[in-house]
């Protein structure tokens, strides 16, 4: 029993679902209802629901990002290519003649997403082959991206009357979001394809130690490229979502420091920024710790300008318990527990 | 039981003869208990005693209730092969690992390092195998860094050199505290490491493998400084594989097994042979059967049977254009120095570097091999000398270091079934003797010794034609050596071809049926393996001529067992980075 207690308790998600956990019991003592999920119009409602909603951009680009770190790399560049995507989206659909038609929107989103891709592969080049630190590469297109965006949407904020485009961002299937209903899409396939095949194990062998990798006989170039592409790929679809919700391109604001949530929820997912073994069901964690910390804000009652210092520190708690020296400490402190028990026992 | 009590003193140990460790609990002693035990009551003036350690990482226990001590003034040889506990049994001392068990005594009291650095403030100083210095600061600066002498404050820059050209002095090195460490050889910066550790007034001072990268005359330069430092009653641990060294300077030895105690024992009353025997835990088999079958491989000359054959093969500040056909089923053996081309060579033979000049024809086809990859692809496997960096994923599982390659060969996305793979993992940890053979456990918690066969595993996955040892056996026990170069015998014998590198030339000789020699990036020889000698070797390396010295002829070779043990029956040892003058 208690061996099987030490088995949960090291294992690396055990703080982050702990901490998801925490945030839920403070949202249900604010909020009774918290749990209560409802059927109205057809529509799954409630908090859950919008948690799961909200925090659908931050996931799918985590996902991504994922990938990307375990490289040892990273990807600043995300929260621009939301911007992107969306100014080129709705710039299309404004730009045609029938902008509430399926097709129209068809061809937006497909642009978008092309367009992603290509940024993307100009990410991957300068990691891959130019051999630019990461965080520099995509630092470039971090900042020059949102000038795309804006030189897009000619400096304006683009307001598009389009209902098949807003069911990206606020429509519903089967009651559930379609926004939810995306990132699961994606967290599958992402969980399928790097797992069900060597892609993972290649990922993970080219973030610990590049050389031996490449003498192995891993393409590590070809792989690189196709992470970063993924990643922007995952930043387009957010990005999408984010406009499509809104129904407006706004090239200064669109997921703007979304590549920290992101980062931010890969890390709470028990992933190394050093690279090597990454958990994707961690980064799914991580992903609804932060977006139940934005909803807890809220139900608490904690006024907004206090929100980020409250962020802070429910990032600092769970960084400290994840850390290598609180295990060591907790560690000690249950073994002084099992000596005290045993004790006792032997007295009694 | 017949007690004899000896008069212990702390150096020698009187005629008294055997002295067997006093066990402070029964424990099985696989080695016959030697019949007299000399029962006397510990000497007071350990400096170290460590009771009782040990220590598991996740899948391997370390060291398993290991004890230890040192005395004041007394060099202390700790043997073992690779995986035996060494390393980790020094760094629990040094306050690196936690122990998970067992007490440290130091100078009588009990002690708990949580650091390096508590460790080293108590008077344990460490010199590492890999010297830990900053290339880019000066020689004074690396001594004194972090107890740099102050003045008002700021450091006292004159005082520091001052300092450390007198310790520099003490050690009889002539070298400016001014210059850059990284302008120094390696040999050189591993003598100013030890001054850094002098400097630390202390107590014990641990050398892990100092000798690897010296030369004899540096070798005799480091003993002179041990006995200096062991005049002045610092107690030294001095860890080394090889026997030679140990035998001229060590006064006790402590023998692991498998992360457990062996024994403990004075070096002039432990014969070589003995000693041998306690590290692996068995009779040594016998090299002799590998000597005879080496000769008599029949290798067909044409060039129809060739796997490879390069045709001034070279690149630029790398190796000069070379010729070297490699046949189905032969060992291929390069001798050189470090830096005469013989991995550089290697390398454009295994597709790590591009050759800029040259041809290289596969199995009667040419090819051009531009990436590791389409080596692999055309079935050759380059082992890395460099362990560490370019060969295993230290994160990675032994199963996903085994199937790594073979796993990039057939590309993502036909992943090897996970049947198959843990069928692979385990024939090969069965057939290679992998310790521990847990496909789960990471790569980086295993011994060098056991990375080196889980790399071997690796690369024979792959069913090579042309597999590239650099260096397999560098820095690993003799009996995982002995175990390697019998596979390498044996994969031969199937029809793969090797082409093996190491420093020991007796290694070499043992193996290969042919011998190229190079010499500052030329190749300046190419001979057949037939009564060649460590000596016309040698000479081949230091000045490219050959001498034919028929009445040395019979000696290189003889005695595959002594050249097993280190060639302890030679004065020198046997490898070529040790060779008089040789370095450059």
């Amino acid at each position: 029993m208690s061996a099987l207690f030490a088995r949960v308790v090291a294992h690396r998600l055990f703080w982050p679902v702990v901490m998801l956990l925490v945030l839920f019991l403070i949202n249900l003592i604010a909020f009774p209802g918290f749990f209560t999920v409802t059927i109205r119009d057809g529509h799954l409602f409630g908090s859950l629901i919008d948690i799961l909603r909200n925090g659908a951009p931050t996931l799918i680009i985590a996902i991504g990002m994922t990938l990307v770190i375990a490289t040892r790399g990273i990807d600043l560049s995300v929260g621009a290519v939301c911007a992107i995507s969306g100014a080129v989206a709705c710039s299309i659909i404004l730009g045609s003649s029938e902008p509430g038609s399926l097709s129209t929107v068809a061809v937006a989103v497909a642009v978008a997403l092309l367009i992603a891709l290509v940024l993307g592969v100009w990410n991957g080049f300068l990691v891959a082959v130019v051999g630019v630190q990461p965080i520099i590469a995509t630092l470039i297109l971090m900042t020059a991206g949102r000038g795309i965006a804006m030189l897009i949407t000619e400096g304006q904020i683009l307001t598009v009357n389009s209902p098949p485009f807003k069911f990206l961002g606020s429509g519903f299937w089967l009651g559930v979001p379609i926004a939810v209903l995306i990132a699961a899409v994606v967290f599958a396939v992402a969980a399928l394809v790097t797992r069900r095949t060597a892609l993972g194990m290649f990922i993970e062998s080219v973030g610990i130690n590049p050389e031996a990798s490449r003498q192995a006989g891993v393409r590590a170039r070809g792989l690189l490229v196709v992470v970063y592409t993924f990643s922007a790929f995952c930043a387009a679809i957010a990005g999408l979502i984010l406009t499509a919700n809104t129904a407006a391109a706004d090239a200064n604001n669109t997921g703007l420091f979304i590549e920290l949530d992101a980062i931010l929820a890969v890390v709470i997912g028990g992933t190394s920024l050093a690279g090597g073994r990454y958990s994707l069901v961690g980064t799914l964690v991580g992903a609804l710790v932060i977006q139940t910390l934005v909803t807890t804000v809220y139900t608490v009652g904690i006024p907004p300008i206090a929100t980020m210092v409250f962020k802070a520190a429910v990032v600092t708690a769970v960084c400290l318990l994840q850390s290598p020296t609180t295990a060591e400490a907790l560690r000690g402190f249950r073994e002084r527990l099992a000596v005290r028990a045993g004790k006792g026992i032997a007295a009694s | 039981m017949p007690r004899t009590r000896t008069p212990y003193s702390q150096n020698r140990v009187g005629p008294g003869g055997r002295i067997r460790r006093r066990m402070p609990r029964d424990r099985p002693a696989d080695d016959s208990m030697e019949s007299t035990v000399t029962n006397h009551t510990d000497p007071p003036t350990a400096v170290v005693e460590m009771r009782g350690i040990s220590i598991t990482f996740p899948g391997v226990k370390a060291l398993d209730d290991v004890d230890f001590r040192m005395f004041p003034g007394e060099v202390h040889s700790l043997m073992g092969e690779n995986g035996a506990g060494k390393s980790t049994l020094i760094k629990a001392l040094t306050g690196v690992y936690g122990i998970d068990a067992g007490t440290i005594t130091l100078a009588g009291d009990q002690v708990s390092f949580s650091g390096p650095a508590q460790a080293q403030a108590a008077g344990i100083s460490t010199v590492y195998q890999e010297v830990h210095l900053l290339p880019n600061l000066s020689v004074a600066e690396n001594i004194m860094l972090g107890r740099e002498p102050r003045r008002f404050g700021s450091i006292d820059w004159r005082a520091m050199r001052r300092r450390s050209a007198q310790l520099l002095a003490g050690l009889n090195l002539d070298i400016d505290p001014g210059s850059l460490l990284g302008d120094h050889s390696l040999a050189v910066q591993q003598l100013i490491a030890i001054a850094r550790a002098i400097d630390v007034q202390a107590k014990v001072l641990i050398l892990d493998e100092p000798t690897s990268s010296l030369d004899t005359d540096e070798v005799a330069e480091l003993f002179r400084v041990i006995r200096s430092l062991k005049e002045q009653g610092v107690a030294i641990l001095f860890v080394s594989h090889f026997l030679d060294q140990v035998y001229e300077i060590c006064d006790r030895l402590t023998v692991l097994r498998n992360g457990k105690l062996v024994g403990e024992y004075l070096t002039e009353e432990l014969l070589r042979i003995d000693l041998v025997q306690k590290m692996i835990g068995k009779e040594l088999t016998t090299l002799d059967d590998l000597e005879q079958r080496a000769r008599s491989v029949v290798v067909d000359e044409s060039d129809a049977s060739n796997f490879v054959n390069a045709a001034r093969l070279g690149r630029r500040g790398a190796i000069n254009p070379a010729d070297l056909p490699i046949a189905v089923g032969e060992v291929v053996g390069l001798a050189g120095l470090l830096g005469s081309g013989r991995t550089e060579l290697a390398r454009l033979l295994g597709g790590i570097d591009r050759a800029d000049s040259g041809e290289l024809t596969i199995r009667g086809k040419a090819t051009k091999l531009r990436t590791p990859r389409q080596a692999i692809s055309n079935r050759i496997a380059f082992s890395s000398e460099n362990r560490r960096d370019e060969g295993i994923v230290g994160d990675l599982t032994v199963r996903d270091n085994i199937v790594l390659a073979l796993q990039a060969d057939r590309g993502w996305f036909r992943p090897i079934p996970k049947k198959r793979q843990d069928e692979l993992t385990q024939s090969y940890i069965q057939a290679l003797h992998i310790r521990p053979g847990n496909p789960d456990a990471l790569v980086r918690n295993l011994s060098g010794g056991n990375q080196q066969k889980v790399l071997l595993a690796r690369w024979l996955a792959i069913a090579p034609g042309l597999l590239i040892l650099d260096e397999p056996t560098r820095g690993i026990d003799i009996g995982a050596k002995a175990e390697i170069q019998k596979l390498v015998f044996n994969l031969a014998e199937n029809g793969m071809s090797v082409l093996f590198i190491s420093a020991e030339l007796e290694e070499v000789l043992r193996l290969s049926h042919r011998v190229v020699v190079l010499r500052d990036r030329h190749v300046v020889a190419d001979l057949e393996n037939d009564g060649l000698t460590v000596d016309a070797l040698l000479a081949l390396i230091a000045d490219g001529s050959v001498e034919a010295d028929d009445a040395d002829a019979a000696s290189g070779t003889s005695g595959a067992r002594d050249a097993v043990l280190g060639a302890s029956e030679t004065s020198d040892p046997l490898t070529i980075d040790n060779v008089p003058g040789g370095r450059r």
